[in-house]
């Protein structure tokens, strides 16, 4: 009874946000998913409602790259959408006149769940988040100021923009609101372990995938909580003894107990995402548990949870790392990952 | 008939009890506009780009930009009582090189002899956090603000300076992009100054048929001459580190109302 009543309510908040964010019949369905089995948004969806016009918008926007500078690079070059919206083969991003930056691409996924943005979280307000990537001189090494005056150039975008928000003048706001509305978009929740919490189509964990669950509410989700895989914080997971190469945190803080920590990511689409850490350092899941069993070192700002009695890191037999890896994939959202509406077209 | 006679006692009564209280505050009545003259000098003289300047650590020193946000203005009587310019329209981006912003206009402020001014140097930790929709005009960080922003360590920067130095160890140039707001979720470094300025002489008097000049003196020279003396050999480029408070704090003194202009 109580497991139908959920999927009722799932099936409801899907049919209201849908209908609510597009009125017209003509357009294909689109709105920002808000899974049952997540807390509630961080984002205010209100402020900023999706339309399909806006979102179609924002994804032409995030696919070209007359963001960049010499018009070489767009959003969608460092975040691919079958490899999770994240940058595949590049430890890290890989940016215009191939310029490498610091850091490993994150994958833009749950989006509206977020809380600060960038590894560093020095972004704290989603709609702004593309004044960085654009105005860095080794990704896009461009204005958004001159973006916009770029874009009203072009009568296509003036007809999008009028569409989508009512006016051909392109403003700051309107021009990051439509990237918004193409990124908040994209939510992952329709994972095999997804469908299995929220009991539909009688999916069913295997006993290794379920000891890997149980390995990792017990070890894991102390940073990588919820069913979002991350409570959002900044921590250091023991990658390094020293942090000339990457303060994180630290550069935005600038207290000394930040020294070190990065966001902690989440564990969705992993399979998609290699590599992983800020640095790109580890390809495949068994590095990232060899690390948290034997590699992670001892620094002042280590987190707590991988400090027990003197030793450091989290005790994991083989049999135990190889249940979390199956667990883990048990995460990768297929269907995200090939859904056409977040392609480039 | 009775409910009607009734309303309309109320109504006079009001009416007579609220221009009663209004003549007897001041004698002036409406609104009127003020001019905020940001009167940019380098010791005792007008600040020029491009002319060179003796710091108190004995560097030479010359401007090449020099700009900084006002917000957040108060006008204050003598009686204490004041009134606060609202959020909508206080926020003001003075570039040294731009004349006009050397002079913004406040309007609607109620007639009356005002004393003392008050701002902040910077933007509030509000506005600071603000959503997109809120960030117009010199906010608006792709438009008249967009060289006042960090877009990595999302903020704006309050004062920035750039200039040239024979002394400074950076390619002979010195860059001060002082801000922070003192964050979102953790306490960062906060470098809002509430600056509050008393009139010397004459008050600010606001009239409907006036519009007064407040004449303020903003000695660029402060910055580097104060508590701590600033050197461009030993700290040619400052923005987002722990050193830009030694800075804000020094700047903060740059600011007087030399005179009031009422006529
Ligand atoms: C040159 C490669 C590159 C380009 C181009 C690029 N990004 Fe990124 N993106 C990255 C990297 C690397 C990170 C992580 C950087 C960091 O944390 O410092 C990132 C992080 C992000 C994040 C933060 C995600 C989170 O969970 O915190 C968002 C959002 C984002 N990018 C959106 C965009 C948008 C929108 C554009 C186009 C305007 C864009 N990116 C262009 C490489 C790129
Ligand atoms: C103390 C908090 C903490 C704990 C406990 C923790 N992690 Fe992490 N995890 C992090 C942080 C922080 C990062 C990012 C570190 C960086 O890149 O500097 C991370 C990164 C990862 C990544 C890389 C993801 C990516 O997209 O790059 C994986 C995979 C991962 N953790 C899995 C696990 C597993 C499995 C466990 C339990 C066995 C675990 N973590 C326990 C904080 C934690
Ligand atoms: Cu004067």
């Amino acid at each position: 009874m109580q497991k139908r009543l959920i999927y009722i309510c799932y099936l409801l908040c899907y049919v209201l946000l849908m209908s609510a964010c597009d009125k017209s019949s003509d357009k294909p369905a689109i709105g920002v998913l808000l899974p049952v089995n997540f807390p509630e948004p961080v984002y205010n969806l209100a402020a900023n409602p999706v339309s399909w016009d806006g979102f179609q918008l924002g994804k032409s926007l995030f696919y070209d790259p007359i963001l960049s500078k010499d018009n070489s690079v767009s959003c969608g070059s460092c975040h691919i959408a079958t490899s999770a919206f994240t940058q595949h083969g590049h430890t890290v991003s890989h940016g215009i006149n191939d310029q490498l930056g610091k850091r490993n691409s994150l994958s833009l996924v749950n989006l509206a769940w977020g809380k600060d943005f960038f590894w560093d979280g020095g972004v704290h307000n989603f709609d702004l988040v593309a004044f960085n990537p654009i105005q860095n001189p080794v990704e896009m090494d461009e204005t958004v100021a001159n973006v916009i005056v770029k874009l009203q150039q072009i009568s296509a975008y003036k007809q999008q923009f009028k569409a989508a928000f009512g006016s051909e003048e392109i403003t700051t706001q309107t021009f990051t609101k439509a990237l918004s509305q193409f990124m908040l978009c994209m939510v992952s929740a329709n994972s095999k372990y997804d469908q299995y919490v929220r009991k539909e189509n009688n999916i069913t964990l295997t006993t290794d995938e379920l000891d890997g669950l149980a390995l990792v509410k017990a070890k894991c989700s102390n940073c990588h909580a919820t069913d979002l895989f991350t409570d959002g914080s900044f921590r250091n997971n023991g990658l390094s003894s020293s942090f000339e190469k990457d303060m994180g945190r630290y550069n935005v803080t600038l207290m000394p107990e930040d020294m070190g920590k990065f966001k902690v990511p989440t564990l969705r689409n992993l399979t998609y995402s290699t590599p992983y850490m800020h640095d790109g350092r580890f390809t495949t899941l068994e590095q990232v548990l060899n690390h948290y069993s034997s590699g992670v070192k001892a620094t002042a700002t280590l987190d707590s949870t991988l400090l027990n009695n003197g030793t450091t890191g989290i005790a994991l037999s083989d049999g135990e790392k190889q249940h979390i890896i199956a667990f883990l994939k048990t995460l990768d959202d297929e269907s995200f990952i090939r859904d056409k509406r977040f392609q480039e077209e | 008939m009775k409910n009607i006679q009734h309303t309309l006692l109320v109504i006079l009564c009001a009416t007579f009890i609220f221009s009663c209280k209004k003549s007897s505050d001041s004698p002036a009545t409406g609104t009127g506009k003020v001019s905020l003259e940001f009167d940019n000098r380098a010791g005792d003289a007008e600040l020029v780009f491009g002319t060179t300047y003796t710091t108190a650590a004995g560097e030479q020193i010359s401007f090449t930009k020099f700009n900084y946000y006002i917000s957040n203005v108060v006008f204050i009587k003598a009686d204490g009582s004041s009134y606060v310019v609202p959020k909508d329209s206080c926020y003001y981006l003075v570039q040294h090189d731009v004349e006009e912003s050397r002079g913004p206009l406040v309007s609607n402020i109620p007639a009356g002899d005002y004393t003392a001014i008050q701002f902040v140097l910077g933007v509030d930790s509000a506005k600071c956090a603000a959503p997109v929709e809120q960030r117009t005009g010199v906010l608006d960080p792709a438009g008249e603000g967009q060289d006042m922003y960090w877009s990595w360590n999302s903020g704006y920067i309050f004062l920035k300076t750039e200039g040239t130095s024979a002394q400074s160890t950076m390619e002979n140039t010195f860059m001060y992009h002082i801000g922070g707001f003192g964050g979102t979720t953790s306490a960062t470094i906060n470098n809002i100054k509430t600056i509050k300025l008393i009139a010397p002489e004459d008050p600010i008097m606001v009239r409907t048929n006036r519009q007064p000049d407040i004449h303020m003196y903003v000695d660029a020279m402060k910055l580097f001459n104060g508590t701590t003396n600033i050197s461009v050999a030993t700290d040619p480029m400052v923005m987002f580190a722990p050193y830009s408070t030694t800075i804000a704090n020094n700047y903060q003194h740059m600011f007087s109302i030399n005179h009031v202009h009422n006529d």
